[in-house]
């Protein structure tokens, strides 16, 4: 099964590792991600207001450019796929944004929302299976006691996302139970990090990070994994190290044996 | 201020007259003590016309994008998309940019990502 895949700015830069061992591990299962041919950055913020027409554009060439090659659409980083996934829902469901990003856009066949957006998540979740992931583990993560951190930017708003249950998700803790390790279900998982605003007021964003480290710890959880590199940014740097926190592929390269030693 | 009224509800595609003053916008919101009007007064601004001073609060610039009080509203208010449409309001104006690009430099450190960089921009500057 080959995917059209879109990296995002900061994987290539920043958060190299969520990239590099989210792709070798997909090559392990059997399935390629075909980076983009051309992309350009998503601009990390989906735009809500209904006249913003020209900060949608950079996802809707992706989106399209994924529909060229007939395949569907796999996104790694929380923003990039929050923001690519939403202006698809625009594309598909709002006539005036369509008209009028076409309009600029001048493409071949018009774009009206057609490709498949899914997280890597949730191709390993339905495309994959954690049973069968389960199966291909080499390296069972015994004994870590993980809790997953979701933020904010997969689950909500959850009727645009369809990503899982926006108050009690479950695919994190699928995963971290399909790698061999015991997910840690802590209340703050699925609140803000405020990872947003630590260039406006970092002060905050180290003390919301704080808190949900805080309660992470309290909950018995020994590491943290999300798909962000703003909250892993957040949480790690400004949170002080409490807790380490790394991307979920990096486990997950660890387990089915594609990355040596101990993330 | 009718006409900033207006013009936030359009660029919102939100309706704050469905607010029925529960509150579990601010009780959900992780940033609400940042703010100077919480966002449930803030719905209600909007909605009796009391622009300048949004346009004139800090809160405008410390929403967090999180969704929680679009997740949370149980009349679809979106007080989200209406904080954004005012901080719109704003920096769409000449010189009402929030962030400038020299202001950068100094607030950089080796592991930003580039993800914080670009969404404050896109956040904060028009």
């Amino acid at each position: 099964m080959t995917y059209s895949y879109f990296p995002g700015c900061t994987l290539k830069t920043k958060g190299k590792d969520l990239d590099l061992w989210g792709r070798a591990s997909m090559e392990a299962l059997g399935i390629q991600l075909q980076e983009l041919p051309q992309w350009q950055c998503c601009g990390a913020v989906y735009p809500q207001a209904r006249d913003e027409i020209a900060t949608k554009l950079s996802a809707v060439r992706a989106l399209a450019s994924a529909r060229d090659q007939g395949r569907e659409l796999v996104t790694l980083c929380s923003a990039c796929h929050h923001v690519i996934k939403r202006v698809n829902g625009d594309m598909r469901s709002d006539e005036t944004i369509r008209s009028r990003a076409n309009a600029y856009l001048q493409l071949e066949t018009p774009y009206g929302g057609e490709t498949r957006v899914l997280h890597y998540l949730e191709v390993l979740r339905d495309a994959v299976g954690f049973e069968e992931l389960k199966k291909r583990v080499v390296n069972p993560l015994t004994g870590r006691r993980i809790g997953a951190y979701y933020g904010c930017l997969l689950l909500r708003p959850s009727g645009e996302m369809g990503f899982d249950d926006p108050e009690n998700p479950a695919i994190l803790e699928d995963f971290i139970r399909a790698i061999g390790a015991e997910p840690v279900v802590y209340a703050m998982r699925n609140e803000c990090c405020g990872g947003y605003t630590t260039l406006e007021n970092k002060d905050y964003a180290a003390r919301q990070a704080g808190k949900v480290l805080a309660n992470a710890l309290n909950c018995g959880a020994e590491e943290l994994i999300t798909a962000c590199p703003l909250c892993l940014y957040n949480l790690q740097t400004n949170g002080g190290g409490a807790l380490p926190v790394r991307y979920f592929t990096e486990l997950l390269a660890q387990a089915l044996g594609v990355k040596e030693g101990t993330a | 201020m009718k006409d900033m009224t207006e013009l936030v509800t359009r660029i919102s595609g939100a309706n704050p007259r469905k607010c029925m003053k529960c509150g579990k916008c601010t009780a959900a919101c992780p940033a609400y003590d940042e703010m100077d009007y919480h966002p449930h007064q803030f719905v209600d601004m909007v909605e009796t016309g009391r622009l300048e001073e949004l346009m004139n609060s800090r809160g405008i610039y410390m929403c967090l994008s999180c969704f929680a009080c679009l997740e949370r509203c149980p009349r679809s208010v979106e007080p989200a998309r209406l904080i954004e449409a005012v901080r719109l309001a704003v920096i769409r104006q000449q010189d009402k940019n929030h962030l400038k690009p020299e202001q950068i430099p100094p607030l950089l450190d080796p592991d930003l990502p580039q993800q914080a960089i670009t969404s404050a921009f896109r956040k904060y500057r028009k």
